[in-house]
């Protein structure tokens, strides 16, 4: 009689160590299918492949590249309306930015239990490493993470498991605890040297993490939007609006997005029936967006700020269209603003 | 037998790939679905998901600034 294989889903961001750790399982006979959460944050080469200047360079989706190495399928879960509960009021607390790295790894968790139970899987994998960045990856927080999200024991983190009591599918003999490993530290030679002997050559390393969450200047703009908007709330539109383009605020409620180059130009022209739009039109220069309810001295300041980014930002004078979502428009001509009309304190 | 249509256009990756994978969820395999996108990177995408889902590829398309992708779903 043949025993059937036990069935795990494994947490796919993209990256090396969630590569790593279910090919671990898979080379121990799990039957193994991938999951990966998109919660609107996170950052993906097509993100950045909205930048004309980026286009050269692969536009392939890391977690959907890494399950095909696998030959696993590959299960991608929009959790963006849910996952706005985990950003606005994380039990843990945020990182150094905007991040809530734990409450994020227990709800991913959760979600993954939730979806094993549902499919009759029988445990999770993921990559984690103790030690490694972010928060969520320290011993004392392996267990809040088992426990709050309720996979319990059905949790195996094969690349750091021989460091942490034996799970439901080591003791059920599911997987074989002696080929497992022992990996701590903040190091990344262990994985990339395990990467070397299963034989993966090429895979993504992001340099700062796979959420735009942990950036900075991503979170700035994200809590500008929430003090403008006297609340934490947003779309998802508003998250992938904030990581486009040059953003201005000159005053509370009126806030200007300008396209750094011709493809950011034209994803934002997707939103031109949702906002006010302006560009240059006697001088080759950026769509700009304006986000708030806005007075005319808004509008002709917003046209002289655009124009400072246009070919014209020389001249006496340049001529914007302005046109409303309906589709109408009119004309201004202004004079750019130089650079030290604009305070630093209007740059987001 | 018409296409069945999903319109991801002014989507990012990976919302075009959910959206073609929660329609062909309720799909019948050989019944075809037509994704029409405006993020070149579905061109990738979507036949990555197909190749490790079990879905054809029928073809591929750019045309201005929108890119088509029709698939025949398979055995799930």
């Amino acid at each position: 009689m043949t025993i059937p294989k036990a069935k795990a889903v494994a947490l796919i961001s993209g990256g090396l160590d969630s590569l790593l750790a279910a090919h671990v399982a898979i080379e121990q006979g799990v039957h193994v299918e991938g999951i990966n959460f998109f919660t609107g944050f996170c950052v993906e080469g097509h993100t950045h492949a909205i930048r004309k200047q980026d286009r050269s360079k692969p536009k392939r989706n890391n977690a959907l590249w890494v399950a095909e190495q696998l030959g696993i399928k590959l299960h991608i879960i929009d959790i963006i309306e849910e996952y706005k509960a985990v950003v606005f009021n994380p039990r843990y607390g945020y990182g150094a930015n905007l991040n809530p790295c734990l409450d994020c790894k227990i709800f991913m968790v959760r979600k993954a239990h939730e979806w094993c139970l549902k499919q009759g899987f029988d445990f999770i994998v993921t990559g984690e490493v103790i030690g490694q960045r972010p928060m969520s990856q320290r011993k004392d927080t392996m267990p809040v993470v088992s426990r709050q999200s309720g996979a319990e024991d059905r949790l195996l983190r094969p690349l750091c498991a021989k460091n942490l009591p034996p799970t439901l599918p080591e003791r059920e003999g599911w997987v074989d605890r002696e080929k497992l490993y022992d990996f701590s530290g903040r190091s990344r030679k262990p994985q990339m040297a395990l990467a070397a002997r299963f034989g993966f050559k090429d895979y993504a390393q992001p340099a700062g993490g796979c959420c735009f969450l942990t950036d900075a200047q991503y979170s700035s703009k994200l809590a500008d939007l929430w003090r403008s908007r006297g609340e934490k709330r947003y779309e998802l539109d508003d998250i992938m609006l904030l990581k486009v383009g040059r953003h201005f605020r000159p005053k509370p409620g009126f806030k200007v997005i300008v396209a750094r180059e011709e493809g950011e130009g034209k994803f934002l022209q997707g939103y031109r029936k949702q906002f006010l739009s302006l560009s240059t039109t006697s001088h080759p220069g950026p769509l700009a967006l304006i986000d708030g309810e806005v007075e005319p001295a808004d509008i002709e300041l917003a046209a002289r700020l655009i124009s400072r980014y246009s070919k014209g930002r020389n001249e006496e004078k340049v001529e914007v269209e302005v046109r409303q979502p309906d589709g109408s428009s009119h004309q201004l001509r202004v004079q750019p603003l130089a650079p030290s009309d604009i305070p630093e304190a209007w740059h987001l | 037998m018409s296409n069945i249509i999903v319109d991801a256009r002014g989507l990012l990756c990976p919302m075009p790939v959910i959206r073609v994978q929660d329609c062909v969820s309720t799909l019948d395999a050989g019944e075809l679905v037509e994704a029409v996108c405006s993020d070149p990177g579905a061109l990738n995408d979507i036949p990555a998901w197909c190749r490790i889902n079990g879905h054809r590829v029928v073809r591929t398309q750019e045309k201005d600034d929108e890119y088509i992708v029709v698939l025949e779903v398979g055995e799930l």
